[in-house]
């Protein structure tokens, strides 16, 4: 499975106004339940790993990755983006505030991993950041992450 | 050499970890094996290095193992002259 598979088009959102860590997990789990890729419950999961475990989920300064776990009410593996029109503190020691957000729904424990990579090698690059974080129209946005991802590997 | 990397489930940001980790011993011709694990059954493991995003040093801090903190996860340049530094220290 590649990153554009993973990827659902239609949870890519531009600049939303959301202001607390909750209601951005709230707003990412809803676009993935009308995608019918989640259950309700898993949207919970999400904020219960995140009281738990602590921030790190702010993998580098401003980009948050969110998931649970599988068997917390995974229909099949997904990943959302939403950028945010102002950036959201989490918490994290160093890598706040957040204005990238991802949010990965996975089957098991391997199935992903090809995208995840993919993922990750385009978090690395400057160029995809600025692509991500330079768009206020969701469409345009949705447009340019796939044209990016599936033309530069 | 065990290398392992830490998260809180075992399959998303520790799996990013290793993957970047495996990239770098291959292009560095070091040979060692890589393991994602996760926090609630990380302690029963044993590994020569842990590398860990840098908001779970708490859970560290009494670990029998050299302890690599990241602070970007996405930044190669970061991981590689972390790990390199530690696998250094270690032969």
């Amino acid at each position: 499975m590649h990153l554009e598979d993973l990827l659902i088009k239609n949870t890519i959102r531009a600049k939303l106004p959301l202001h607390t860590r909750d209601e951005i997990i709230q707003k990412a789990g809803e676009l993935l339940m009308e995608a019918d890729a989640i259950e309700p419950r898993y949207i919970q999961a999400m904020k219960k790993v995140l009281d738990e475990l602590g921030p790190y989920c702010v993998i580098a300064p401003g980009i948050a990755l969110l998931h649970a776990r599988p068997e917390d009410g995974v229909k099949r593996a997904c990943l959302s983006l939403q950028t945010l029109q102002d950036p959201v503190n989490f918490g994290h020691s160093t890598n706040d505030p957040v204005d990238l957000v991802f949010t990965l729904g996975a089957k098991d424990k391997k199935g992903h991993i090809e995208a995840l990579a993919e993922l990750a090698g385009f978090l690395s690059e400057e160029k995809f950041l600025q692509t991500a974080r330079s768009f206020e129209n969701s469409l345009t946005l949705q447009k340019e992450i796939f044209e990016y991802i599936t033309t530069r590997k | 050499m065990i290398i392992a990397t830490l998260c809180g489930m075992g399959f998303g940001t520790s799996m990013m970890l290793k993957l970047f980790i495996d990239d770098i011993l291959k292009a560095e011709g070091i040979k060692a094996e890589t393991s994602p694990w996760d926090l609630g059954t990380f302690k029963g493991n044993k590994a020569d290095i842990v590398v860990a995003p840098i908001d779970m040093e708490p859970h560290l801090r009494d670990y029998p193992a050299k302890i690599v903190l990241i602070k970007n996860l996405v930044d190669k340049a970061e991981i590689k002259e972390k790990i390199l530094k530690a696998i250094r220290e270690l032969s």
